[in-house]
């Protein structure tokens, strides 16, 4: 008599369970990257390197690690080697919380304080060709990689910040990000459906723009198609963006180069 | 160019797009396919164009219209008596009727040839083949295309 | 200097055919688009793009402002004999960029 009660007791509990790591399981599956909501012609030039266009700006990327510059004649390859080795899980750890400046940084920043400080050469400005170039050589060693973003209690409040952005009306049409791509992903808007906004890809070959752009310039042109005036680029509000995304994404595997519509 | 309209409710804004969707000049429908026909016929030098033997590949929905996918497949034993020599791609709708004229021969061994082209509206694409017998032949699709290339300007 | 992507066989069986396929760095301005001051911008675009298998064209392509940007041509070709196959793009305002890679025939 014990022994079925407890018996039955054991099947609940596994039942249960079973119901709970189902859920959960369901509930991390929820979330799917851009690329599960592209039509297959623009999926199947993402899959293939051969197709790739964005492939075109790793390949520039690769010659810009190894070029020497400033007073040094220091190229990446100087102090970091081969970046297939030494880049590996590298820029699916950003944003990250810079020493120097005392806030978060981006992948870009972070190359340009490398430029500055210990090849003691001009950075490049943002979202310039040479270091979309080398941001998507780098990202590119991480292809395959989940997004991890540090963990650094330093980063907490500007985490908690970006949340605040990603949730707060803006523009014209007075929408916040979560309006969009939390309550309304999956549905269509302007002939193409409403993705979930994880930065899976960056930086993208996107189709609208004809080259590859950051994930900055992607914020900036979604504030602009809320009417809203965008923050400049590289301002601190898109980084803590950046690093709520990047939180938001944790565990979703790394595309770059992405191809999006 | 004519400014985008600004829609001033949320949900016009929903349901037509971001302001960066197709308001593209298209000129009246005979003007441009007449064109067509015109670039066909001079392609071909008035031989009869058949369709047929010609496969145009393109995906009917597409993302972006700034870069469209398509792959052109002629039957044909690419021999040195009987093969493709070229095959042209013609539109109807963008500013201009030619996409890419592609030259092939015998040394090809297939006449398959793929690339990537720009569409600025809903339209019809024909692909002609001419054969080293002087014959043409040909395929036509209508492509649906939601966002548009050519006349915008992307942010 | 343009960047370019290549994909093609190091080696093939003689007769067989190979897929050669090409993708090189270019904006392909269509000559149809405003400029942020609103003046359409120039064209400015590759229009040609050739394959010489050992000195003889075996393949070539006249491109229009309607290819996309980045341009993106895959073509074929029977492996005769080794070599060199070298591609060449040209167009508006001097354009010009070639490639060459080598292929060993069995």
């Amino acid at each position: 008599m014990i022994r079925r009660i407890y018996r039955y007791c054991q099947a609940i509990f596994t039942t249960a369970l079973c119901i709970y790591l189902g859920v959960a399981q369901a509930q991390s599956e929820s979330r799917r990257s851009g690329f599960d909501f592209m039509r297959s012609a623009t999926q199947a030039m993402q899959r293939d390197d051969s197709q790739n266009p964005g492939m075109l700006w790793v390949r520039q990327g690769e010659q810009l690690w190894n070029q020497s510059a400033g007073s040094q004649n220091k190229s990446c390859a100087s102090c970091h080697g081969t970046a297939n080795t030494s880049m590996k899980g590298i820029a699916i750890r950003y944003p990250v919380f810079d020493e120097r400046l005392k806030r978060p940084i981006n992948l870009a920043q972070k190359i340009n304080q490398c430029r500055e400080h210990y090849q003691h050469t001009t950075p490049w400005l943002l979202d310039s060709q040479s270091l979309l170039a080398l941001e998507t050589y780098i990202a590119f060693q991480a292809r395959g990689l989940p997004i991890a973003p540090t963990r650094d209690i330093r980063l907490q409040p500007h985490l908690d910040r970006g949340k605040e952005l990603y949730e707060q009306r803006l523009g014209q049409l007075n929408l916040s990000c979560a309006q969009c791509h939390d309550q309304n992903a999956g549905r269509q808007l302007g002939g193409n459906p409403i993705p979930q906004a994880h930065p899976t890809g960056y930086p993208i070959y996107r189709l609208e723009w004809q080259t590859v752009g950051s994930l900055q310039r992607r914020l900036r042109n979604c504030m602009t198609g809320v009417r809203a005036q965008p923050y400049a680029l590289g301002a601190q509000e898109l980084v803590e963006l950046e690093l709520y995304l990047a939180e938001r994404a944790r565990g979703m595997t790394l595309e770059t180069p992405a191809v999006r519509p | 160019m004519r400014p985008q309209a600004f829609h001033s409710t949320r949900r016009q804004f929903l349901v037509t797009g971001t302001g960066l969707a197709a308001s593209v000049m298209v000129r009246p429908a005979d003007a441009t396919t007449e064109e067509l026909s015109a670039a066909l016929r001079t392609y071909a030098a008035g031989a009869p164009v058949q369709a047929g033997r010609v496969k145009l590949d393109i995906a009917p929905l597409i993302d972006n219209g700034n870069s469209v996918p398509i792959t052109i497949q002629v039957d044909s034993p690419m021999s040195q008596v009987e093969h493709v020599t070229s095959i042209v791609v013609f539109n109807e709708k963008n500013p201009q009727r030619d996409v890419v004229k592609f030259t092939l021969g015998p040394r090809a061994g297939l006449a398959t040839v793929s690339t990537r082209i720009r569409l600025a509206t809903t339209q019809k694409l024909v692909a002609v083949a001419r054969m080293s017998d002087g014959s043409y032949w040909s395929d036509t699709v209508e492509v649906i295309v939601s966002i548009a290339a050519c006349l915008e300007n992307p942010i | 200097m343009a960047v370019t992507f290549i994909k093609a066989p190091a080696n093939a069986r003689r007769g067989e055919i190979i897929e050669i396929r090409t993708t090189i760095g270019h904006d392909m301005e269509t000559g149809f688009r405003p400029g942020d001051d609103g003046r359409t911008l120039p064209r400015n675009i590759i229009k040609l793009f050739t394959c010489h298998y050992n000195d003889v064209l075996v393949f070539s392509a006249e491109l229009f402002p309607a290819v996309a940007a980045n341009p993106y041509i895959a073509f074929h070709t029977r492996a005769t004999e080794s070599g060199t196959l070298l591609f060449t793009w040209e167009g508006d305002n001097n354009f010009r960029h070639s490639e060459k890679i080598n292929l060993q025939v069995t």
